[in-house]
Order: C-alpha cells, then structure tokens, then sequence
C-alpha cells in the first residue's frame, strides 16, 4: 500500500545504445548529431557543457554528453573549457533520464515508532523528545478546533497541517532561534515551537485589532518578526529566492545563522525554486531549503507535477547537497534538519531536504479532496502512517510518557484553544486607518485622499459598511 | 533571457541636453564636474556603496561594469562580495534583493534592460495572482503589519527606445508599476537629475523601480555636482514657466517636450513645462496648480496610450479642474 506514492507508470530509461556503429568523431558529422538534438540531456555535474547545449550549432551535444560510466579515451585529451576541463569520449552515450533505483527515503523510526538497529540519528533528550511530542500534538488539536471553528462560519478559511506535524515541530526543533524562517503556509508548527501563543494564531485566524499582521490577510498567514519567522505570502514559492537573500545577508555579517525556507511538492514547478537552487548555489549561501512533498499540489498528484524522482534529485543538477528523509519520523526530520543546518553554516553552503509526508487533511476549507483522490489512501496514511502516534509510541517506549500526561496535556490544551477563541472573537476590529497605513512607511497623499473619500462615502451611507470596524 | 545591446552608445548622436534643473537638497555648486547620465549613475552608486557599508549592487553583468557600463569601477573599488553578477534569471534577482533588504541591507538590484522586467513582476505586488516586484516587494510592509519590510530595495532598469532597439530593447513599461500600491517609480530626466534621484531611491525606505532613460546614458551631459546630494521624491519640478498649456512629462520624453515649447512659443503660445519625476505616489498638488493657472494640459510619454500613466493623469486632473478646464474651452471656442 505504502508503495502508491512511489508507483511509476512509465519504465525507466532502457540503458543506451553502445554501438560502435553509431560512432563518429566529435564536430565531424554536424547533419547527422543534429538528428540527436532533441533527446540530449546537459550533464548534471558538469554545468559547463550546460553551455554547448545552448549553442546555436549543434555539432557538440551529442559527443558531449557524458555519463559517469563512459569512459574517457584519454585523461590528456580534454577540452579546457571555461569552468573546468571536460575530457573527451569516442563513446556516443546519451545520459539517461534518472537512475535506475530511487533515492532511499532516510528514517531511524519504522512504522511502529521503535528504533531501528544501526541508525544514524542525531541524540534527543527526555526534554527535548517530551517537548516535540507535546508540541506535535498542541498543532493536531488546534488544527481540529480551527477546522471546527472555520465550519461554524466564526473564521473565514482554514488550512491543517493534519499528517505533517513531524516536519513542522521538529524540523523547528532542529534550528535555533536565530535561524531565519521564510515559510510557505502550511508550518505554523515553528513559529508555535518559538512560541507563537495559541492566542497569537487566534487573533491572527480572527483579524482582531491584536493581529501582528493587523487583520490584512486571510487566516493562517501568520509572521512575527521577534520569532524570525517572515510573514506568509500566498503566491507559491516566492520566498524561495528571498531566502537566499537573506541567507547571503547572515553570511556578509559573518552570523552563525542559516536561512531556512519551505516549500511543497508543487512548489518546486515554479520559477522561483529554479531560481533559488541556483542564486544559493552560485553564492554559497547558507540556506536549508525543506521540501514538504506531501503528495497532492490541491488536486494534482505528484505523479502529474513532475517525471524525477521526486525532489531530492533536482538539487543535483545545481551542485546542491540534498537529502531524502520520512517526513512523518519526527526523529530522522530532527536529525536531518539538526545536521544540514550545521554543514550549511559551518561549510556556507545550501542544502536540499525532501521531507516524503502526506497531506491528510484537504488543501483547506475550501477544498473537498474526496474528490479527487481515493479515502483509502488518506485512511492509510491518518493511520497507519500518522507521524503522531508514531513519535508517542518512541516517547512512551522510553518511558518518558504515560496515559496521565497524555490526558493532562490534551485537556489543558483544549482549554487553553476554548479560551483564546472566546478572547480573539470579542476583540474589536482593527480600525479603518489600518487599511492605508504600511503601505509605504508613510501614507502618501494620494492614500490620504483615498481615506478621506471612504471616510466620506461611510458618513453618508453608515448603513452600507460595517458596524464593527472602529473608523 | 536579456540579449545584449553593446553597440547602442555609440550610434546616439552626440547632443547636450539642457534643464533648468537647480539642486534642490545640499550640492554646493563648489565641485561640479560635466557628466553623462551613465557616469552620474556610477557616481550616485559609488557614493551608496561607500557611505553605507550594508549595500550591494548586482545583476546580469554587472561585476564588469554592466552592458551600458553603469556600474564599472564598482567592484574593484568595493570587492566581489558586495558589488557582483547575478545569472541570468529576473525573478531571482529581485527575489534575492527583497530577502537581502529584508534582513536591513541596501540591496541595488539591476534588471538588464526594463523589457526583461516582467519574470520579476511578481516579487514585486499586490494581487496575490499579479505577480516578486508586485505581490512581493510592494506588500511586504503592509502584509506583515509593518513588522517586515524591504524598504532598502532599490531595482535599477534601462527603459525607452533609442531608435533601433526593436520591440524587446525600447519598452516603456512604467504603468505597470504605477498600479501597484506599495511600490514607488521614479525616473529621472537628466544626469544630475539621475545622481540625486537615485540617492534617494536607494535610501528611501520604500521599494523603489528606478527608470533609467537609456537615451540618455550618453546623449545627455550636465553639469553634475560630484558631492553626496539627494532630490526629493514625489515631488514634481517646474522646469518651464508659461501660461497658455500646461506640458507634463518624465524621463527622456521631456527633451522631446521641451523641443515642443519652444516650437509653439514661436507660434505665440506659451508653455508650462513639468517633470513628474516621481509617477507614483506623484505630485498632483503641482500638476493641479499649473492647469488651474493655464486651463489645459497636455500630457505625453513614450509607453502605449492605452492604459498609460497619461489617462490616470488626465482622469484625476480632469475631477480636480473641471470648472477651471472647461472655463479654457469656453475662451478657446470661437463662433
């Protein structure tokens, strides 16, 4: 069952033609190579032939295009090309597509959260172990309860987290609070494990006048500036290369910081994924890029977002180191995220993780995802898989965890959720000037007269705007 | 995606290009040096490097000194770290200039040419479907409730035709921008203009797309003070007094303009003449004052009419002067 995820509907690329037959000097032949044009890959390790490729003649690219198992006919005989000598080969072989094997996915805890035998796993202690469950289950209650409170038409949107909890709270738990995080939208788990009050997330969620972000934005799109944590944006994958920019920023100030920055699966179709593997590459940027690969962009099936093997494999190509590691293990996200944010700050350099996770709740409030994926798939994973009770089972095999804290934990954090909604939903509005101010750092004369007229139109028709928002 | 340009320069005919400009902040007059708008530029980014030692320039080509030779000297003087290329990707620039001016640097981004803008566009706005320059830059503050910002960001572009730049070196493509609350444009009309606009563009704490004449780069040479000095923003410039028409214009535009009063004074007509300078947020209170002396205005630029900054000038003029307009139709009418 486990295996849906990973199902390929095509077979891999056949291994290549060895024929001498097909064999020709290099820039000899130019009709017949340009005939192999169309299916030539740029080598991955090598951007400098990345070069040849975008050349108006196509006499170099099939001669050009090594593989790690064509051998050079001579180590001497290379081309010095800027970047780097590339060696030559009489072997015409096209490079195939992906490997014949998938990335392995790293996990230190199976399916029944016991820990498996030689794992290579950064220590947790009771504290810290204690703590992350705590946290992991403080986001799956909230979550319930706004999800709750969204249907009773008492918040206008949600969005759960409901099957990655262990990528939100512990990859959180693995950085240190001077680590800047650029989010996309669905890790509140951080800035909740740098503790965002739940009455924080309530008035965001509300649009009271307590917002940080002062009732601008739909729910979820949280930011707070004392937790380093950026404000969510909803365009995808926008803040990929701002992190970059910010990693580069910690870098010039010689910080022992690293940008942090996440995206989906569908994320990385974007420019803006491209565009950063590439700037944080180029600048050795100390930047942990962390995938959540969850399965489902909304409605589309990662099957239809991309033919790699997944994300991890995308790195490569920009000379970026990159892990693939189970998402819904809290333990192997911590060490994995623990480690490549000190290679990122100790060697300034960028850093891929593909976390494999599930999306068990819909895409939002506004989603039905029954629709269009099978409720067997999202059982299974809720389940079988949940990165939850799989993290509770390692907690409790330690004996760091009994029923009695698990009651005490779940009812106090339920009264906590009640009494935030009661505070959050009682709050006033923020007042009609919120709505001109910060857009520039101060309101222009045209925003002015833009107040003055609404000001205006209110004064004349006070039954037509809303009787809550203080003017 | 930028193709490269190199011959432009020297294909311009040489010809001063005169304003009345007078230094309105500071330039002792002490100092001054005859500069094209290229070297005043260079000048302007010389002095942010090194009065602040938080900021950076970078983009395509720029560690050589960039394809119209705006930034040469730079990363010699100031080294590779704060003063180098970028690949070739708009959206990543832009991109990484909002994270590096979010973390409190002066990021001076420069997009090769403004036809190449368009990948930027949406690190840039409002509208969560517009686009780094517009759902980016320009909401940062405000999306955050001021607790973030990327104030220091400055995106420097060459815009406007030169004669025989074709469809993909020759756009105008301000307006876009002017939609976008939250971000300022500003384009400057002359080298001494250039070098204190573009001081303060790069030390406003806005976002900033700052619209280099590229006509200009060589054509226009001024007398440019060569001390550290700024020229407010939002702030429009008579730079012609007359009482007939009132003339509104920006960037390059404005030499054409300028040939155009002098023209219509033979004929008897006199012209009022105003650099909008910065388009948005613009100085409406100028414009407003100089129809409400002439009864007309006329407004010209090099970008397409439709959807032009020209129809939000004259559609706000137009509800600020009616009676006063109109007044200058009745007089004008004759039976």
């Amino acid at each position: 069952m486990a295996s849906w995820l990973f199902a390929r509907s095509r077979t891999f690329f056949s291994t290549p033609h060895r024929s001498k037959s097909f064999f020709f000097l290099p820039f000899l032949n130019h009709s017949s190579s340009s005939s192999f044009r169309s299916t030539t890959l740029p080598h991955r390790n090598s951007p400098t032939l990345f070069c040849f490729s975008r050349h108006e003649s196509t006499k170099a690219d099939a001669q050009l295009e090594l593989d790690h198992d064509v051998t050079e006919d001579d180590v001497n005989q290379a081309i010095d090309f800027p970047g780097g000598k590339v060696g030559f080969t009489s072997e015409m072989r096209f490079i195939s597509e992906t490997a014949q094997k998938r990335v392995p996915c790293y996990r230190v805890l199976d399916d029944n959260g016991e820990l498996l035998k030689y794992s290579d796993y950064v220590q947790v202690s009771k504290e810290m172990g204690v703590k992350m469950y705590s946290h992991m289950v403080t986001l799956q209650t909230m979550d319930s309860i706004f999800y709750e409170v969204q249907r009773q038409g008492r918040i206008s949107f949600y969005l759960t987290q409901m099957g990655e909890e262990a990528v939100n709270i512990a990859s959180a738990a693995a950085l240190a609070p001077d680590d800047i995080v650029l989010p996309q939208y669905r890790e509140p788990g951080v800035l909740l494990w740098r503790g965002f009050t739940l009455q924080q997330f309530f008035h965001q969620c509300f649009g009271n006048t307590f917002d940080l972000g002062k009732g601008r934005q739909m729910p979820i799109h949280y930011g707070s500036n004392k937790h380093n944590y950026f404000t969510v944006s909803s365009p995808i994958a926008t803040q990929l290369p701002q992190a970059v920019g910010a990693a580069y920023s910690l870098k010039m100030d010689g910080k022992s910081a690293c940008a942090v920055t996440f995206c989906g699966d569908g994320g990385t179709s974007e420019g803006d994924f491209h565009a950063a593997m590439n700037f944080a590459a180029l600048m050795d940027a100390p930047v942990v890029f962390i995938c959540r690969n969850n399965g489902w962009a909304i409605s589309t099936p990662v099957q239809e977002q991309f033919r790699s093997d997944g994300i991890v494999v995308k790195g490569k190509a920009y000379d970026i180191w990159g892990i693939r590691v189970d998402g819904n293990d809290a333990l192997a996200v911590y060490s994995a995220v623990h480690t490549a944010r000190e290679i990122a700050i100790r060697e300034q350099r960028p850093i891929l993780i593909e976390a494999l996770t599930y999306r068990v709740g819909h895409h939002s409030t506004s989603d039905d995802s029954t629709k269009y994926r099978a409720i067997d798939e999202i059982e299974y994973w809720k389940m079988a898989r949940n990165p939850v009770s799989r993290f509770k089972r390692w907690v409790e095999r330690n004996g760091w965890w009994s029923d009695k804290d698990e009651l005490e934990l779940r009812s106090s954090i339920k009264k906590q959720l009640m009494h935030a909604i009661q505070v959050a939903e009682k709050a006033q509005k923020p007042p009609l000037e919120d709505m001109f101010t910060d857009v520039y750092d101060q309101v222009p004369s045209n925003l002015q007269e833009q107040e003055r007229l609404l000001r205006k139109s209110i004064e004349k028709h006070p039954k037509d705007y809303p009787s809550d928002v203080p003017l | 995606m930028s193709t490269k340009f190199g011959r432009l320069v020297s294909l311009v005919y040489k010809r001063r290009f005169s304003t009345s400009t007078s230094i309105q902040k500071g330039g002792s007059e002490q100092g001054v040096k005859s500069l094209n708008l290229c070297s005043a530029i260079n000048q302007a980014l010389h002095i942010a490097l090194d009065s602040d030692p938080r900021s950076y320039v970078f983009g395509e080509d720029v560690s050589f000194g960039g394809v119209f030779r705006c930034t040469t000297g730079l990363a010699d003087q100031f080294g590779k770290n704060r003063v180098f290329n970028t690949p070739l990707c708009e959206q990543g620039i832009v991109g990484f200039g909002i994270g590096l001016a979010a973390m409190g640097n002066r990021a001076i981004a420069e997009i090769q040419f403004a036809d190449y803008i368009f990948p930027a566009f949406d690190q840039a706005s409002y509208l969560p479907w517009l686009g780094l320059i517009v759902n980016e830059a320009a909401k940062f503050r405000y999306r955050s409730g001021n607790q973030f910002n990327c104030g220091g960001l400055t995106i420097r572009t060459p815009y406007g035709a030169v004669g025989h730049g074709g469809h993909y070196h020759s756009q105008s493509p301000e307006a876009f921008f002017c939609h976008v609350p939250g971000i300022k444009v500003v384009i400057p009309r002359s080298p001494r203009q250039a070098k204190g606009l573009l001081l303060s563009c790069i030390r406003d704490p806005n976002p900033i797309v700052f619209f280099e004449p590229k006509w200009l780069y060589r054509l226009a040479v001024e007398e440019v003070p060569e001390d550290d000095y700024m020229l407010p923003l939002s702030e429009a410039e008579v730079i012609r007094e007359g009482s007939d028409v009132t003339l509104v214009g920006w960037g390059a535009q404005l030499s054409i303009m300028e040939q155009a009063c002098t023209d219509a004074e033979k004929e008897g007509i006199s012209c009022e003449l105003i650099d909008l300078k910065t388009l948005i947020p613009w100085d409406k209170e100028k414009v407003e004052a100089s129809v409400n002396k002439t009864g007309r205005l006329l407004v010209s630029h090099e970008a397409p009419i439709t959807g032009g900054f020209g129809a939000e000038i004259s559609a706000s003029i137009v509800e600020r002067c009616f009676s006063r307009i109109l007044d200058a139709i009745k007089s004008t009418v004759k039976y």
